[in-house]
């Protein structure tokens, strides 16, 4: 990081677009990497709605899609297919943008709502209302209250969070990510508890929705987390330019003009909330949101977590991991939380063990 | 070398008073720390002695301390049965696991540089889980005294695994690699735990009762085969302590001093997957101690690995202690799993710290 060495390195190739007051620089590789994201969440989801037990040729997906089907093809796609693959991506995208934010926030890779207590509070918010509010359906699809249950438990947790982490105006990330991990293990403890003590298909019941499944979406899950994107979308990228300079230390991001103290309290509420909101439709599926980022990362090739390319990872790592569970044991469908771990986690290990070049290995 | 603030008028380091004055421009660690390090040590030491006594003496039958001593002494009349048959081999489970979950939890935090690094962060517990699960699931494993040692193999292996992937190429196991692939290790197998867990209701039934973490009902003899392991793993990790403090500069900088970053990183994480995986193999997944305590600790002792490591051992013990008795006596006559009460206890105390600032970043 000498001048020197800044010389002599030709500037990194981008795409600038200036507009009166905004400026946006988008390095090429980023750029290529976000558009094959794109093309691959596009493919996924096609493919989501084409694949499956029941095969539905495309040029009738394309009949249900414009209103022109015809009956059994036109009510897989409406009714199964189609809210499924929605689900599947817009809780992806928040996924991934959530595990970005915290991972910028508190400048700690592993920062994830996985590890923060976020997914914890949600998951024993739902074994709760499982065990206690006597869900009683079989279906694995038919939860009721559950999502209610999961998002109070993940927003209690949240507040709760940030009263103790704030202090001094603000809330630093090392504050944030010791008081995360006390409440990940002291409600992740309750969960076994209530798990251990709960009627067996109570406790079966509950599992399924603590791996997190996408089975039997319908419309309302997408309207709820798409209402809820509408509002937490643009939140997040009004702030993408402080969440870059956040990634910096604080010193150097305040030198540059930031309100330091409020970008990262509404920035961590923001993806809070992204969390919340999908895990309460997904369940707290694992590894997304803090696999995603740091995929993201190695393929665009950036020093910090990108924004952007971080919620179209997770969108494709969710809709890829869900198409592999319904189509791998066939007709037995495998919750999505078991396959993205499955598949995702030894990717990122391949790309841990093969950045061999300095400065790419952290 | 000039030392004074003075710019090159004079060479002061040449002149008989500088030569006289004494050398420390850095700040020695203040006298207030040196006692706060001892008054922690003594109180630590304190603390695990009664919480020993206090387990071989409180139960869902109360035993009074001469009793005690009694028993200890070699009578095996009355209630000196229970503390001598049950209470005794409970206790020195306990207070292995609770050891060897504080040091683990501190060497990690160590190696990994990293606050979130807890024992099971290598993926030690999440392989100890995997195997439970496999052993209960695939191989029809019935008692606990069966896949304690598949918990340890798995716990060993998938530590293995995580840093051997995190050690590969440019720089080894730096540490945010070995963090990132301890992480993706743990969900990996996490993946295949909850598939295994899912797919049939007595594996789950069986498991769950493992993964709550606990001390009840333990084989009498499992103390005694788990102490040469976490004896060794904690000698180690005293062994190692000094050269731990040189990882903390950085490892540019370390490696400039003459110190051997890879070499320590790997015998740190050597002594983090014996102890862990001895711990999570004997109670289950109770990792909470060892991400707490460490903490904790290190507000009274400073960032020193000297210090940290060995009272977050003796604060381990405690924890785990206190949280097993206090299990006893609050569901009576049931008892609620130390896994259980470790949290509930340790999560409100870690927040409280937070808040009132006595928990600062530390410099690593």
């Amino acid at each position: 990081m000498t001048a020197p060495a800044a010389t002599r390195r030709p500037r990194a190739r981008a795409l600038t677009a200036e507009a009166g007051p905004l400026g946006l620089r988008v390095p090429v590789r980023t750029a290529l990497t976000c558009a094959a994201l794109l093309l691959a969440g596009f493919a996924a989801f096609l493919a989501s709605v084409v694949m499956g037990t029941y095969a539905v040729p495309l040029n009738d997906v394309l009949g249900a899609l414009f209103g022109y089907g015809d009956g059994a093809a036109d009510l897989v796609v409406h009714t199964l297919r189609l809210p499924r693959a929605l689900t599947a991506m817009l809780a992806g995208i928040a996924f991934g943008l959530a595990g970005a934010v915290y991972q910028a926030v508190t400048r700690n890779p592993l920062a994830s709502p996985d590890l923060i207590g976020i997914s914890a509070g949600a998951g024993a918010g739902a074994v709760a209302t499982i065990l206690f509010g006597g869900v009683t359906a079989a279906g694995a699809g038919t939860f009721g209250a559950v999502p209610y249950g999961a998002l109070g438990g993940a927003l209690l947790t949240a507040a709760v969070i940030y009263a103790f982490a704030f202090r001094g105006g603000t809330i630093t990330g090392y504050r944030f990510v010791l008081v995360g991990i006390a409440a990940a293990g002291a409600l992740a403890a309750l969960t076994r508890w209530m798990l251990a003590r709960a009627d067996i298909d109570q406790a079966a019941r509950a599992m399924v929705w603590l791996t997190g499944s996408l089975n039997g979406r319908s419309w309302s899950h997408v309207e709820w987390i798409g209402y809820a994107l509408l509002i937490l979308l643009p939140l997040t990228l009004a702030l993408a330019r402080a969440y870059q300079l956040l990634q910096f230390d604080d010193a150097t991001a305040l030198s540059l003009g930031m309100r330091l103290h409020r970008a990262r309290i509404v920035l961590l509420i923001a993806a809070t909330c992204l969390a919340a909101v999908a895990t309460s439709v997904a369940g707290p599926v694992a590894f997304v949101a803090l696999g995603a980022p740091q995929i993201a990362r190695r393929l665009a090739g950036t020093a910090g977590v990108p924004l952007v390319t971080s919620g179209l990872m997770g969108a494709v790592l969710l809709l890829a991991a869900d198409l592999a569970g319904r189509l791998v044991l066939a007709p037995t469908e495998l919750p999505v939380g078991i396959v993205t771990g499955a598949v995702g986690a030894p990717y990122l290990l391949y790309l841990l063990a093969r950045s061999n070049r300095a400065g790419r290995g952290g | 070398m000039r030392k004074s603030g003075l710019p090159y008028l004079v060479d002061v380091s040449d002149t008989p008073a500088a030569a006289q004055a004494p050398p420390a421009p850095a700040p020695p660690p203040p006298a207030r720390r040196g006692a706060a390090r001892s008054v922690a040590l003594t109180v630590l030491v304190l603390a695990l002695v009664v919480a020993v006594f206090a387990s071989l003496a409180v139960g869902s039958k109360s035993v009074a301390l001469g009793d005690v001593f009694a028993a200890l002494g070699g009578s095996r009349e009355g209630d000196a049965v229970v503390v001598r048959d049950l209470r005794v081999p409970r206790t020195v489970l306990g207070l292995l696991v609770g050891l060897a979950l504080g040091a683990a939890g501190a060497v990690a935090q160590d190696i990994t540089r990293n606050p979130l690094g807890d024992p099971g962060l290598i993926g030690v517990s999440a392989g100890a889980a995997f195997a439970v699960a496999a052993g209960i699931g695939l191989f029809s494993l019935t008692h606990s005294y069966q896949y304690i040692w598949f918990a340890f193999l798995g716990g060993a292996l998938a530590g293995l695994l995580a840093y051997t992937v995190g050690g590969t190429g440019y720089g080894g196991a730096t540490p945010a690699k070995l963090a990132l692939a301890g992480a993706a290790v743990t969900l990996f197998l996490g993946s295949f735990t909850s598939a295994l867990v899912l797919l049939d209701v007595n594996t789950l039934d069986q498991y769950r009762s493992w993964a709550v973490g606990s001390l009840a009902g333990r084989n009498a003899d499992l103390g005694p085969q788990l102490a040469p392991f976490v004896i060794a793993g904690l000698i180690l990790a005293l062994a190692l302590s000094g050269r731990l403090n040189a990882l903390a500069l950085g490892d540019d900088l370390a490696t400039t001093l003459g110190a051997r970053v890879r070499t320590t990183r790997a015998l740190g994480a050597v002594a983090v997957i014996v102890l862990t995986g001895a711990a999570v193999a004997a109670a289950g997944p109770v990792t909470f101690v060892g991400l707490v305590i460490p903490h904790l600790v290190r507000a009274f002792t400073g960032p020193d690995a000297r210090w940290l490591i060995p009272c977050s051992a003796l604060g381990g013990g405690v924890l785990l202690l206190a949280a097993d008795v206090i299990g006893r006596v609050v569901a009576r006559p049931g008892e609620l799993e130390a896994g259980v009460v470790t949290a509930v206890i340790g999560a409100p105390f870690l927040a409280v710290m937070v808040k009132r600032g006595k928990l600062r970043e530390h410099t690593r």
